[in-house]
């Protein structure tokens, strides 16, 4: 069978393309780090990948706003593919850096179909400090991005991630279940003694879909939480299973997010 | 003429309600009511008033913000605007430039430019006084100007005023042919103070002494004619001790070959030697860093920098130019290293320090407090490695007050590198005659002028502000990209090298004595503004560039892709073997010096040491009564307490390699090791950790190295390193370094870097010195003063391990688990810790082979603060108590020098009790102690005998840990 094609965004200071098309790869799927230019130039077609991947970055040093300059760049070249790409039924996800992308993009929250108008966007965390450390996050929605998780545990490290909306469209989100991804205290908070919402953002928001759910975008790096060794509970689980007489487990959940991905294509390829 | 775009803010804007938090010292802090920030973006280019509207949506966000000709808050007192002054480093206008370009399909000439500033507005009842004391905490002089404006002054000129800060430079170059034929008197001077210009300014000190500008002189009557001022300032960039390390590398005493040759390079070839088939070196000393084997595929490689003067003037700049600097050791390496993992350590004074210290004896130069310098130079990393996409996987934090004049700033880079692409070996390179000099990522101007030549005088009021530079981590990351990721594999170019100190000069020059020559054409480099004369074209420092060597057939294949990742590579010259350095400018040769006179002209400086004599107070007798009360004074100690703040602000999880990282457990204590996975498929993965004890320096230096040397070690085998596969980097700090007490603390320590690396046998693979860290300035009554740093030396370890399923962390992880001292604690308070190597190596190998056994459930390395600081790392790591006895420790020693005195050698384990028999069957040989459990109750009890010593909670021991930084 043919492995279903990811297209991975680099350039400009992304930074995070290399990690997830790792995270494809493994979930079965056939990833290509891709330049921008390169798509500009027509070397490269976003028609011939069936997943479209914005990876964490600091494209552009956040000058002028984290992802707007990046954003800029798509809608100045790459529109028409882009908009083509969602009506043909594509998948699009977006991490951090990549999710900031896709809200000055307006790829999401789109409510209504709005596609290209900014809705949404990711302030300054309320230290206006940027934070690394692990979250844990709930499953809200039902994008096929998410599809047999009810939650996970992934690093996030951002310094603009405070996830913000004014009230109406807030209410309009949260009304059509856009809300994919929350904060919550889970097993890494509790070990770890720290609050859920790291950022400060709106009712504990980490990431949403477009209305579609194949649109998704979040602040947290789940292809930073592919193994079950990258999560800091780590030491103790391994410690734990040795004295249980158990193996721990090589992987973690959020590879599912990649697996779904792949999954989703593969399906409709056997049909 | 230009215009002027202000952006404000609709929503609360979390940066204003930081910013003023930040000021809360100011006594009259209580009147400031709140801030608000406007963001300006000058425009210095003809733009219709449509695409100017359509520019100001391109640059603002309609969720929350608003933008303007004129954008200010309805109600405020002052409003103070802070930007560039002309020719720094302004990221934001570039990329603003950037997205305009490519909205409006427009080009920006030379001759138009984009700027942009910060209006702070303040809301509340200020005077005059009190606003230019606030004006003062936003701002830095040295890069940046400031226009404070009342109310109603803002009201009655209508805003703001238009300012443009254009770099005005004279186009018409002049070459200066420098007369040498002077007394040795005017030949000391011009050494010192450098070349001077038309107006009888000096240029920026050439920092030559009289021995070596007699030598240029004698090489000039033999080619019979004066040099030009560039051929003079070349000399000066690559025989500067920045470059040549003059100390390192002469004679000293009775060691003719000086003491880099004959104490560290000589240690790791013996080193290499005696391991035989199991030596993993692969490069040493000779490249931009040291390479070790990572496995069949790959290489590892280090390096550790650092950047201080800088960092004194602009601890932002200092510190970004640092880490994105020392980046470009690992695109540096071989053919290019792609950089996995940056390491940090800064040397400074307690923040709320004081000393005003002035740069002039007029009190005009003031230097920055000591606050902003750490805030400044942390600030200036999170910057530099978090936009590169690097993970910050291990740093520290050092105190003391003589760190007040020169703070250390320490920068590390590792990289990793295939060994072979095809058939080419990926580790080594070579240009050959013919090959063209490409230069490529950003474009040079005045910054960073002398700044070489800086770093080996001391810091008083003739450093040159030029000095200072801002890094610009995006265009090094598109340089990084295209050359790591593409064209190194694609074969586009032969050899390659970072410019650092010196510029063009000195990387040029350096790369060219692979084919033994050179010629460039200074015209053809491309600038940030014009009017650059030929000599500062050369010299130059601006960040972010790497020359490299380019077959011409390749050229346009290597062109066309640099264009299609939006990196700039220029073609400056030519690589030849004529044995010379030649240099044009517009058609006129400026410079034509011999290669063997430009590298190994300059004369042996012979060296003698003296003993030193800086060696402090015997250690006063200390009697603990309070011991709850003592441990918590300890973790409160700068050089102990938890940094949290820091460790978290850096990105250690970028890459996706993060194992062991630098907060662990429950408790989120500070690891002094990490380990993560450059090659995410391998289970191999890579410890680092690093040590230094200035504080032992001027009692004993020659243990001071020993217990470094030690410490790093000891740290990357706490988490399961093999003793055997440690490689080891050096980064002397020194002081004073023409005093020949110094040089005496010097030899000790070298001598000490020989006999204990051999001992261990872990090989040096790269280093670095920075000898003149001293301040010499004046106090705030005028009064001259000079502080030194204490002589430091910073050793980095690394160490390949072969399976990261065993690695060990810091946290007690079970009640009822043994623990274990490991290793003799012999040292009284207060005294430097000597050892044997030999004992401790016994130790780390069964260790490591309890570790390879899954014999041991957490490690912490005993190291400053002594042992009862590792149990309270320990436990607070994992939340757990311990009932702890130290009876037959060792009986010899009071209770205060069991818990508290530094050793070296010795670990702090957790060990399953079912594992106990096989525990200390492995550990048979060495001093083994059973100190207590981990308990069910969370306290931390430590007794002696039948006494009680503590008694006291985790969650105080928690708070204390995380108190002294708790505002940062």
């Amino acid at each position: 069978m043919k492995k279903v094609k990811i297209l991975v965004f680099s350039g400009y200071g992304l930074n995070c393309e290399e990690e997830t098309k790792f995270a494809f790869d493994l979930a079965g799927g056939e990833a290509d780090i891709v330049h921008i230019n390169d798509l500009i130039k027509g070397i490269k077609k976003i028609d011939d990948y069936k997943i479209l991947a914005f990876p964490g970055g600091f494209s552009y040093g956040d000058d002028t706003g984290s992802g707007n300059a990046f954003a800029g760049k798509i809608r100045n070249h790459l529109w028409n593919d882009i908009k083509k790409f969602i009506d043909n039924g594509g998948l699009i996800i977006g991490i951090c850096n990549g999710f900031q992308i896709l809200t000055r993009l307006g790829l999401l929250p789109a409510l209504n179909g709005s596609y290209g108008k900014a809705q949404v966007e990711l302030l300054h965390n309320k230290t206006a400090r940027y934070v690394t450390r692990w979250v844990d996050l709930q499953v809200e929605n039902n994008s096929p991005w998410l599809k047999g998780l009810n939650g996970f545990s992934a690093a996030i490290a951002h310094g603009e991630g405070r996830f913000y909306a004014d009230e109406k469209v807030l209410s309009e989100i949260k009304k059509k279940k856009l809300v994919a991804l929350k904060y919550i205290k889970g097993e890494i908070c509790s070990y770890q003694n720290l609050e859920a919402n790291p950022n400060g953002a709106i009712d504990d928001i980490a990431g949403i879909t477009d209305e579609t759910g194949r649109v998704f975008g979040l602040m947290p790096h789940p292809e930073r939480a592919i193994f079950s060794s990258q999560s800091p509970i780590w030491s103790w689980l391994k410690e734990k299973s040795l004295r249980d007489g158990k193996k721990i487990p090589e992987y973690n959940l959020a590879l599912q997010i990649f697996k779904n991905a792949v999954k989703y294509f593969n399906k409709k390829l056997l049909k | 003429m230009a215009v002027r775009i202000e952006i404000g803010s609709k929503i609360s804007d979390t940066r204003a309600v930081v910013k003023k938090a930040s000021l809360s010292d100011l006594v009259f802090f209580d009147k400031l009511e709140s801030l608000e920030l406007v963001d300006v973006h000058t425009i210095d280019k003809k733009i219709s008033e449509k695409d100017l509207r359509l520019v100001m949506v391109a640059l603002v966000s309609n969720v929350s913000q608003e933008v303007g000709i004129k954008v200010c808050p309805k109600e405020f007192s002052w409003a103070i605007e802070v930007g560039f002054l002309p020719g720094v480093t302004d990221n934001v206008a570039n990329t603003a430039k950037e997205i305009t370009e490519d909205l409006l399909k427009t080009k920006f000439e030379v001759n138009e430019g984009w700027y942009t500033s910060q209006i702070t507005f303040v809301i509340g009842n200020l005077s005059e006084n009190e606003i230019r004391e606030l004006s003062l905490r936003l701002y830095n002089p040295l890069i940046q100007r400031v226009l404070i404006k009342s109310y109603s002054q803002y009201q009655r000129d209508g805003g703001m005023d238009l300012v443009v800060p254009k770099v005005k430079l004279d186009d018409a170059f002049k070459i200066l042919n420098v007369d040498l034929e002077k007394s040795d008197d005017e030949l000391t001077v011009l050494g010192k103070v450098g070349i001077l210009d038309e107006n009888g300014l000096s240029r920026g000190p050439l920092a030559l002494d009289l021995t070596y500008m007699k030598a240029i002189r004698d090489y000039f009557r033999k080619e019979k004619r004066c040099p030009t001022d560039i051929e003079l300032e070349t000399i000066a960039q690559t025989w500067s001790e920045h470059c040549k390390h003059t100390i390192f590398a002469n004679k000293i005493d009775e060691l003719n070959k000086g003491l880099f040759k004959e104490h560290i390079k000589a240690a790791t070839e013996k080193i290499r030697k005696n391991k035989g088939k199991k030596d993993f070196c692969v490069s040493v000393f000779t490249d931009n860093s040291g390479a070790i084997d990572f496995d069949e595929e790959y290489l590892i490689t280090h390096k550790v920098e650092t950047h201080n003067s800088p960092s004194a003037l602009d601890p932002f700049g200092g510190s970004i130019t640092g880490i994105v600097g020392v980046n470009r050791d690992a695109m540096g390496f071989g053919m290019g290293a792609k950089p996995v993992a940056n390491v940090y350590g800064f040397c400074l004074t307690d923040p709320e320090d004081k000393t005003e210290l002035y740069r002039d004896a007029k009190l005009t130069q003031k230097m920055l407090s000591a606050d902003r310098i750490m805030s400044g130079v942390i600030a200036g990393v999170n910057s530099g490695g978090n936009q590169s996409g690097i993970p910050t996987d291990h740093g520290f934090l050092y105190f003391d007050k003589d760190y007040r004049g020169k703070p250390l700033v320490f920068c590390g880079t590792l990289g990793l590198i295939p060994r072979k692409f095809g058939k080419k070996k990926l580790y080594e390179k070579k240009a050959n005659p013919g090959d063209l000099i490409v230069m490529i990522g950003g474009r040079v101007g005045k910054d960073g002028i002398h700044g070489a030549t800086f770093s080996s005088e001391l810091l008083d009021s003739g450093s040159p502000a030029t000095a200072v530079q801002i890094g610009d981590p995006i265009t090094q990351k598109k340089m990084s990209d295209a050359l790591i990721k593409e064209a190194r594999d694609l074969g586009l170019y032969t050899s390659i090298t970072d410019d650092g100190a010196g510029g063009l000069s000195s990387s040029v020059a350096e790369m060219a004595k692979e084919t033994d020559g050179c010629i460039v054409e200074l015209d053809k480099v491309p600038l940030k503004y014009p009017g650059l004369e030929p000599w500062q074209i050369w010299i130059s420092e601006s960040q972010e560039r790497m020359t490299l060597a380019v077959e011409p057939k390749k050229w346009n294949e290597f062109k066309q892709l640099m264009e299609r990742r939006g990196v700039e590579a220029t073609v400056i010259g030519e690589f030849t073997d004529s044995g010379k350095c030649v240099g044009k400018f517009k058609g006129q040769t400026v410079m034509d010096l011999d290669m063997d006179f430009l590298h190994n002209g300059l004369p042996p400086r012979p060296m003698l040491t003296e003993k030193p004599d800086f060696g402090s107070d015997e250690p006063k007798k200390v009697k603990i009564s309070d011991w709850n009360k003592e441990i918590v004074k300890k973790l409160k100690d700068l050089n102990l307490t938890g940094f949290e703040f820091l460790s978290s602000q850096y990105d250690h999880e970028v890459q996706g390699g993060s194992v062991l990282k630098p907060l662990q457990g429950r408790g989120r204590v500070n690891s002094e090791t990490s380990v993560f996975r450059p090659v995410l498929i391998s289970k191999k993965a890579v410890a680092l950790s690093s040590s230094l004890y200035p504080e032992y320096s001027n009692k004993d230096a020659y243990w001071m190295t020993a217990c470094s040397i030690d410490t790093a070690i000891r740290n990357v085998v706490s988490v399961g390193a093999n003793p055997d596969k440690i490689a080891i980097l050096d980064n002397f700090c020194w002081c004073d370094s023409r005093n020949p007490k110094r040089l005496g603390q010097l030899k000790q320590a070298t001598q000490a870097a020989y006999d204990f690396s051999i001992d261990f046998g872990t090989p040096f693979i790269s280093g670095k010195d920075s000898m003149f860290n001293d301040f010499s300035g004046f106090d705030d009554k005028g009064k001259p003063l000079k502080i030194s740093v204490p002589p430091t030396l910073l050793i980095s370890s690394m160490s390949v391990i072969n399976d990261v399923n065993k690695v060990v962390s810091i946290d007690l992880k079970f009640s009822g688990d043994l623990i274990y001292v490991l290793g003799g604690l012999t040292n009284k308070l207060g005294n430097v810790p000597s050892f044997k190597a030999k004992v401790n190596l016994r130790l780390y190998r069964s260790v490591f082979k309890a570790i390879q056994k899954c014999l041991i459930s957490s490690s912490v390395s005993v190291g400053r603060g002594g042992l009862v600081m590792a149990l309270a790392k320990t436990v607070m790591a994992g939340m757990l108590g311990a009932d702890i006895n130290i009876d037959g420790l060792n009986n010899q020693l009071s209770t205060e020098d069991v818990l508290l005195a530094d050793n070296q050698g010795c670990l702090l384990v957790s060990v399953d009790p079912k594992k106990q028999k096989d525990f200390e069957e492995v550990m048979k040989g060495n001093k083994v102690f059973l100190l207590g459990r981990v308990s069910d109750k969370d306290d931390l009890n430590i007794r002696d005998g039948k006494k009680k010593l503590t008694e006291i909670t985790v969650d105080k021991l928690l708070k204390s840990y995380r108190s002294t930084f708790k505002n940062f």
